[in-house]
Order: C-alpha cells, then sequence, then structure tokens
C-alpha cells in the first residue's frame, strides 16, 4: 500500500453551539491515494468541509477532534505539535476556499500572498517565487499573467481570483489539495473555465485531490471516486461512473432525481392586456446605463424567467419595477396602466400588487418580530385587516404554504430552517394578495431537496391565485423547471426572449447557446466533450472578463 | 486620489459645521444658567443700579444674539475676545492652559495608546489563556472606578505615604522639562488608567473579530506562523478601528482631563473652565468648549483620514 496518501480511520468531530458538543463527524473513514481525485457531496450541515479540513487535521473554532486517526503519508497527525503542522500546510497540503474574494487578504497583492508560502516555509527564495507565480498564473490561463500577480483582490474578477487561489494552493507542489466548493459562487459559463483549469492542473502536477460541492453534476466532472455524506455519515461510497450510473442508496438517489420538477402545464399568455409590461426602460446608477432600452411582458398566470450571468442587469430590472430605481427613460405599466416611476409617488394599491420574495429569508425577515406580526403586517397595511380577522388571515396563510399554524405562529425566524424561512417570505408576500410576485433567486441559497419543495409550493400558489411571476435566476436548471417565458439578459440588453420552449430549442441565440451548454450535466464524460466541442468550433471562452 | 481628497474635504466642511452647532449650543447653554457675570462679580449686597451698570459695560445690555454675531465676528479675525472677569486677553490665557492640558493628555497618550495595542493585541492572541482573563479583569476593574477615586488613591500612597511624587501639580512657565514630567506622574498615570482599559478591550475586540475572517483561517491553512498571521494578516486591516478607538480616547483623555486638573490643581484648560463657568465669564466658556470641540473634531477627522488611507479600495482604485 505505498501508493496510499491519506487514511483517516473512526474520525469523530464534535462541533459546539450554546455550549452543548453535538456530534459533526461521526465514526467516518476515508482513503486517498496519490494522484487521486476523491469527490465529497452532501447538502448544506452534512459535514464535507469539516471533514476535508480535518485532512489537514485542522479544526474551525468551536470544534474539536474527539477521536480516530488521520495519516498522511505514513504520518499520524493527530499526534503531532502545531508546529510540525503548520510546516506540511501550505506545503505539502494545500487548501482552495470556497469564496476567493474572503479568503484573500484585501490588503495586500495577490503575488505577495502567493509568494509568503514557498518563503516563509524555506521552500523558494522571494524571486524564484514570483517568477514561478507568473509561471503559475499563465498555467491557469489568467489574462497577463506577469502583471496580474501585482493587483489587489479587489480589482480582479471573481473567476480569475479563483485561478488564483489555485495557483496558490500550487505554489510548493503539494500532494494533496482540497478544494471546497471553489466554483459555487461563480456564474457558469466562469464556472467550466475553472473547472477545466483545476482538472488539467491536478492532473499536470500528478496531485491528489478532495473535491468538495453540493452540485452532483460538478463532481461527476471532477472525482475518479465519490463519497456521499449525510448528517456527518457515509451513505455511499462508489466510483464516479458506478455511482453515476447505479446509486444503491434512497437518499443518493433522491439527490440525482432532484431536477426531476417539471411544471405540469405551460401557459400561453390568454389575455391581451399583460399584468406588467416593462416598456423601452433605460436605468442605472451615476453615469453607468445598467439596463438599455429593455422591454419585456408578464401576463396573469404566467412565470417569465430572467437569466443571465451576475452583472447582467437582473436585479436592476426587479428594482426598477417595485420603483426602487426610477427609470431613466422608459415605463412600467400595471394592467395597462403607467406605474409612477418611483415608489414614493405609488398609492396602496399599486404597491400592494407588486411583491417581492428575496435570495436571503435570513436578511428579508426581521429577526426579532415573531411570524405573527411578519405575516400580519401587510394584512393591516394593505387590507386594514384587525383583530381576530386578521388572526384568521395569518393562520390560513401558514396552512397555505404548509406549516403547520399552532407550531408556527408564535415563533421567531431563528427557529426556522432555511426552507420554513423561504415559506414565510412567500406568505408575506402573499397576505397582500397582489397580482404579480417577483422572486429574486429563491431558491438559491437553498439544498436542492428543499429547493424543490419551494418550487412546488410557488407552482401550486400561482395555479390557485392565477398570479404571474417574474423569476430571477442564474439556475437554468430552476428555469427549466417552472418558466413559461424566457428573457435572457447579457450586459443590460435583452438577447433572446419568448416562449421556454423555443428558446431551448436550437437554433439558439450565440449567447443562449454558451449559457445552455455551460450548465453542467451528470454525464461523467461532459466536460471532456464540452472542452473538445468548444475548441473545434471555437466558442467564446469568456463573456466576464472585467 | 482625487477621490480620496475631496472625501477628506467633505470631512473636514462637516467638522467645521459640527463646530459651529457647538458654539450655538454652549452659548445657549451659557446663557440658561442663573445670573450673569455682574451679579457674579458684585455679590449679593449690589444693588441692581450697579449691577445694571456693570453689565453696560461689560456689553451685556446687548441682545443675545447680537452679541454671538459679533463673537464669531471677532473669532473669525483671530480676535477670542478678553475675559469678563478680569479683562485679560483670552487667546493670551488660553496659551499657557492649553499648552498645560496638551503636555499633560500626549504624556498620558504616549503610555497608553503603544501599552493598549500591545496588550490588546496579546490578548486576541491568547484569547481565553490567563493572560487574557487577568488583563480582562484588571482593565474591567480599572474601568469601572470613577478617576476622582483613582486619583486620590494615587495621591494617598504616591505621595502621603511614600511621598515619590507632588500632590498637586501646579507647574509655572519656569518648570524645567524633567520636573513638569515628574509632577504631571500622578494624573498622567490616572488618565491612562482610565483609557488605556478601554482602548486595549476595544483593540482586542476589533482583532478577535478580524480573526474570524476568511483570511485569516487562510492564512492559518497556508502555515503561516500565528505571529505572522497576526502582525502581517491581520493588522493591516485593523489600523481603521483601532484609530478610531484611540480618536475616541485621546479626545475623551483631552476632555476627561478636567476632573483630573481640578483634583491635583493642574493649571491647564479644564480648571479655567471650570473657574469660568463659576463666573458666567461666557467668552472664556465659549474659547474653552471650541477648542475640546475643536480636539474633539480633529481628532475624528484624523481617524477617518487614517481608515480611508490604510482601505485598499480607495488606495489602488480599479
Amino acid at each position: 500500500m505505498n501508493n496510499r496518501l491519506l487514511e483517516i480511520r473512526n474520525l469523530e468531530i464534535d462541533g459546539e453551539s450554546d455550549e452543548v458538543w453535538h456530534e459533526i463527524i461521526k465514526d467516518l473513514d476515508l482513503d486517498l491515494d496519490r494522484g487521486e481525485v476523491l469527490g465529497l457531496i452532501g447538502e448544506s450541515g452534512a459535514g464535507k468541509s469539516t471533514l476535508g479540513l480535518a485532512a489537514m487535521n485542522f479544526v474551525r473554532p468551536g470544534c474539536r477532534i474527539r477521536g480516530g486517526t488521520i495519516r498522511f503519508d505514513g504520518q499520524e497527525l493527530t499526534a503531532q505539535s502545531e508546529t510540525t503542522l503548520r510546516k506540511l500546510r501550505g506545503v505539502r497540503i494545500a487548501y482552495v476556499a470556497q469564496s476567493a474574494a474572503a479568503s484573500f487578504n484585501p490588503a495586500h497583492q495577490l503575488i505577495d500572498q502567493f509568494s509568503e508560502i514557498p518563503v516563509v516555509h524555506n521552500v523558494k527564495n522571494r524571486q524564484d517565487a514570483e517568477a514561478d507565480a507568473k509561471g503559475l498564473y499563465r498555467r491557469v490561463l489568467l489574462p497577463d499573467p506577469d502583471a496580474i500577480g501585482y493587483r489587489y483582490p479587489h480589482q480582479v474578477s471573481g473567476g480569475q481570483l479563483q485561478r488564483a487561489m489555485t495557483a496558490m494552493a500550487l505554489s510548493c507542489r503539494p500532494d494533496l489539495i482540497i478544494f471546497d466548493e471553489p466554483t459555487t459562487a461563480l456564474d457558469v459559463t466562469t464556472q467550466i473555465e475553472v473547472l477545466t483549469t483545476i482538472r488539467d492542473i491536478v492532473r499536470e502536477f500528478n496531485t491528489a485531490a478532495i473535491y468538495i460541492s453540493h452540485d452532483l453534476a460538478v463532481v461527476a466532472q471532477m472525482a475518479d471516486r465519490i463519497m456521499v455524506l449525510r448528517y456527518g455519515e457515509l451513505v455511499e461510497e462508489a466510483t464516479t461512473r458506478e455511482m453515476m450510473s447505479d446509486p444503491k442508496m434512497d437518499y443518493t438517489k433522491s439527490l440525482w432525481a432532484v431536477r426531476s420538477f417539471k411544471k405540469e402545464t405551460e401557459t400561453a399568455a390568454t389575455e391581451i392586456n399583460p399584468v406588467v409590461k416593462v416598456d423601452n426602460v433605460t436605468a442605472g446608477y451615476a453615469q453607468e446605463d445598467i439596463l438599455k432600452n429593455v422591454t419585456f411582458e408578464i401576463h396573469r398566470g404566467q412565470t417569465v424567467a430572467i437569466v443571465g450571468e451576475s452583472g447582467s442587469g437582473k436585479s436592476t430590472a426587479a428594482r426598477v419595477i417595485t420603483g426602487l430605481l426610477p427609470p431613466r427613460l422608459g415605463n412600467i405599466q400595471f394592467n395597462g396602466q403607467v406605474l409612477p416611476k418611483s415608489f414614493k409617488a405609488r398609492n396602496k394599491d399599486q404597491l400592494r400588487h407588486v411583491q417581492m420574495i428575496y435570495q436571503m429569508a435570513d436578511t428579508a425577515l426581521n429577526p426579532r418580530q415573531r411570524i405573527r406580526n411578519i405575516i400580519g403586517r401587510p394584512l393591516s397595511f394593505y387590507l386594514n385587516l384587525t383583530g381576530q380577522k386578521r388572526e384568521e388571515r395569518i393562520r390560513e396563510l401558514l396552512s397555505l404554504i404548509e406549516l403547520e399554524p399552532d407550531l408556527y405562529i408564535d415563533r421567531f425566524p431563528d427557529e426556522l430552517s432555511g426552507g420554513q424561512k423561504q415559506r414565510v417570505s412567500i406568505a408575506r408576500a402573499l397576505a397582500a394578495e397582489p397580482e404579480f410576485i417577483i422572486c429574486d433567486e429563491v431558491t438559491s441559497a437553498l439544498d436542492q431537496l428543499v429547493a424543490e419543495g419551494i418550487l412546488r409550493l410557488l407552482d401550486r400558489l400561482q395555479r390557485e391565485f392565477n398570479l404571474a411571476y417574474m423569476f430571477i435566476t442564474h439556475d437554468l436548471a430552476t428555469v427549466r423547471a417552472i418558466a413559461d417565458n424566457v428573457v435572457v439578459m447579457l450586459q443590460g440588453e435583452i438577447v433572446e426572449q419568448g416562449p421556454k420552449t423555443d428558446v431551448f430549442s436550437p437554433p439558439h441565440h450565440e449567447y443562449t447557446e454558451l449559457l445552455l451548454s455551460s450548465v453542467p450535466e451528470m454525464d461523467p464524460d461532459w466536460l471532456n466533450e464540452l472542452i473538445t466541442h468548444r475548441e473545434k468550433h471555437g466558442v467564446m471562452a469568456s463573456t466576464s472578463t472585467s | 486620489m482625487n477621490k480620496i481628497l475631496l472625501m477628506i474635504l467633505q470631512r473636514f466642511g462637516l467638522g467645521l459645521l459640527t463646530l459651529f452647532v457647538v458654539s450655538v449650543i454652549i452659548f445657549i447653554g451659557v446663557e440658561f444658567l442663573p445670573g450673569d457675570i455682574a451679579e457674579a462679580l458684585l455679590g449679593q449686597g449690589a444693588s441692581p443700579e450697579n449691577v445694571a451698570a456693570l453689565r453696560k459695560k461689560l456689553g451685556l445690555d446687548v441682545p443675545a444674539h447680537t452679541r454671538y454675531v459679533n463673537w464669531w465676528l471677532n473669532v473669525i479675525q483671530g480676535d477670542f475676545g478678553t475675559s469678563l472677569a478680569n479683562g485679560r486677553d483670552i487667546a493670551e490665557l488660553i496659551r499657557v492652559r492649553l499648552a498645560n492640558t496638551l503636555f499633560l493628555a500626549v504624556v498620558a497618550a504616549s503610555v497608553s495608546v503603544p501599552l493598549a495595542i500591545l496588550f490588546g493585541i496579546l490578548a486576541a492572541l491568547y484569547r481565553n489563556s490567563l493572560y487574557d482573563r487577568s488583563v480582562n479583569i484588571i482593565t474591567l476593574g480599572a474601568v469601572s472606578a470613577p478617576e476622582f477615586l483613582v486619583a486620590y488613591v494615587l495621591i494617598l500612597y504616591f505621595s502621603v505615604t511614600l511621598g515619590w511624587f507632588p500632590s498637586l501639580s501646579n507647574v509655572d512657565a519656569d518648570t524645567s522639562f524633567f520636573e513638569r514630567l515628574h509632577r504631571v506622574t500622578l494624573p498622567a498615570v490616572t488618565l491612562t488608567g482610565v483609557i488605556l482599559a478601554y482602548m486595549m478591550r476595544m483593540v482586542r475586540a476589533s482583532i478577535i473579530n478580524l480573526l474570524a475572517s476568511a483570511y485569516i483561517e487562510m492564512a492559518h491553512l497556508k502555515g503561516m506562523p500565528k505571529l505572522r498571521v497576526i502582525i502581517r494578516h491581520a493588522l493591516p486591516n485593523a489600523w481603521a478601528p483601532i484609530a478610531n478607538i484611540i480618536a475616541i480616547s485621546l479626545a475623551y483623555l483631552v476632555v476627561g482631563v478636567v476632573v483630573v486638573e481640578v483634583v491635583f490643581i493642574y493649571p491647564g484648560l479644564g480648571q479655567l473652565m471650570v473657574d469660568s463657568v463659576s463666573t458666567r465669564d461666557i467668552p472664556v466658556v465659549q474659547a474653552c468648549s471650541m477648542i475640546f470641540a475643536g480636539t474633539y473634531i480633529l481628532l475624528n477627522l484624523t481617524a477617518d483620514i487614517v481608515s480611508i488611507c490604510t482601505n485598499p479600495r480607495l488606495l489602488h482604485p480599479k
């Protein structure tokens, strides 16, 4: 067993919350050979990151390793002193974090943060380290590799930072790199490039890797072998191909089947007048126009999905419709009537009919108010409901979002799970009895199974109340599931729009094609084939290189 | 770079505005005090005619708002006027007192600021250790004790019992530098005790806050030694909060000096102000408060500028 690099046995890790210790990792084994890539899959709270960090014998504050052994290259890590471990970290085991933007120190240039690893560990001197950095920057396809290192983190885009971090992990040519959700925060088109870079690098340097992600399709591209975790326990382990084609356990199968939800019928526009019409709107901040001559309509009972990468103007469109950002040109029409540009000039009824549900239910719900007040406020504000009537309506709304009223009405948001909080946000929007709801990335912060529940709920409510939805999302799987019409945006302009079936079936607009083909698929060969295909046809490599 | 300059100018303008508002508040405040300087000077037995005559002589018969405007017009020309109580030039009166107060403040600051940063960083670094806990208890105690109490306790031990330092810190123009230093030791120690604790705790809190950031975890995962993580990764991002803490503490130092000066009979600005309030000597009170307010504003302005200039986003725009 000379080829064995990492061997974890009976690992048990505890975490502390409110002075009570509870298990995060329960009796887990993990093996990794040299040059092998292991995928760790699971929902949030499954213990993926904790396990990944444990490979370096590192635990976050508030956690402790209670038992088990971590053997790295024949050396037992749990018995080592902090100094010995320190000499291992960065040199033989490196870490690539989820948010490169947060994990690079804002006060130093990229190349300084690269060089300090080999310099502090006495592997290279400063000059050699900088030369090596430039070489690796070139290798991970960063633009202007000789100069980019002298920039500060905020001067570089998210995708570029993620590559710079991968380069940094390689600075001492480690035997093992832990990638912790390295592409989760990126747009799909950028994700492809970073995934390709990471995979090529891992192969070229024959580095072993632990690849952590909640996105099965991504892991399928990267890993030789996959471990599925849940509640800190191993559910199933197999080679990638075996796991993809023949998952054994029910939980694994449910993960695989997550994207099965699809809206039953597609609703075509039934009436001539749309509920909401965005008419030739140009809007932006300071001198810059974020939206340029944007026109689209949303009809009763219909869901229009606005699709695009970050910075494409999706959320700005929502701000213009709600009146938070008055447009420079054009207007917003509601049932054929032009709405005042600013929300301040709109009357209660106009405000009532346009409601919003946000991405982060955590920040959208007042943590100091009970559910009763959160849902009750729009009832008294818009509909002048009081006393018994208000109470009854709150209970009715809670039943509508499938939360037992007696159980939840007196709770605070903190006492709910992520999905439940999002349900309360939905109830709050519904309380105003609107005709139109804007859903801004409402499922992005949720695990897939939970997200699907939310989508089903929204779909049911739409049919029951004949609601119009505007769905802002970067997740094309969600769009496929719920949209009737699709609006594709790029840099503030609409590239293509129409019924979902038209937009999503060929021939595509060039950008739509790029977006669609960039969504990872479950097939382990997908990335290979895509790259080969793109190289052959010379598809634009990136649209966001700011 | 222009953007930074603009921001600094903006802050400066706001500072001036604050100063103006403060002057109005002080003026109105002193006007509301019962009695005026004429009554204070002539005593209770004075006849109404005498009081009225003195008022006229001092220019107090003019309506308050006219006096206020006149006062401003003079101040803009650099003339703080003369003391109503003794007719001396206020600028001259204040110059000596201000120098004394600043001397005391600088001595206290140059001891407490470096100590606070050092203790704060060490406490953050060895969080929940014995050192951290004992420093916490000691500083908490120091913060809780009122400064006059600390002052009297110090006098009791170091000047009455041991006789190392004088209990009265009177200095004049002829006192040599080292003699001054010796005399202000006890007031300076009192002041240090009060602000050191506060500053140290705030430094500790802001460093601990920073230590929870992702880039600090990254530095650990890169195998950086603990000290390097603090000095190279945490500190450069900590200057802004630390500058704010120091500015507020120093401002407190200059203003809080009033009590300490009174206890040690130190001839500083605080003493002067307290005396002038009791004699209703409005121009002097006004001048002193303007200096106190100006110091406060200036220190906060400096903290603002430090936070702006250590922010890489502003320093290295895209």
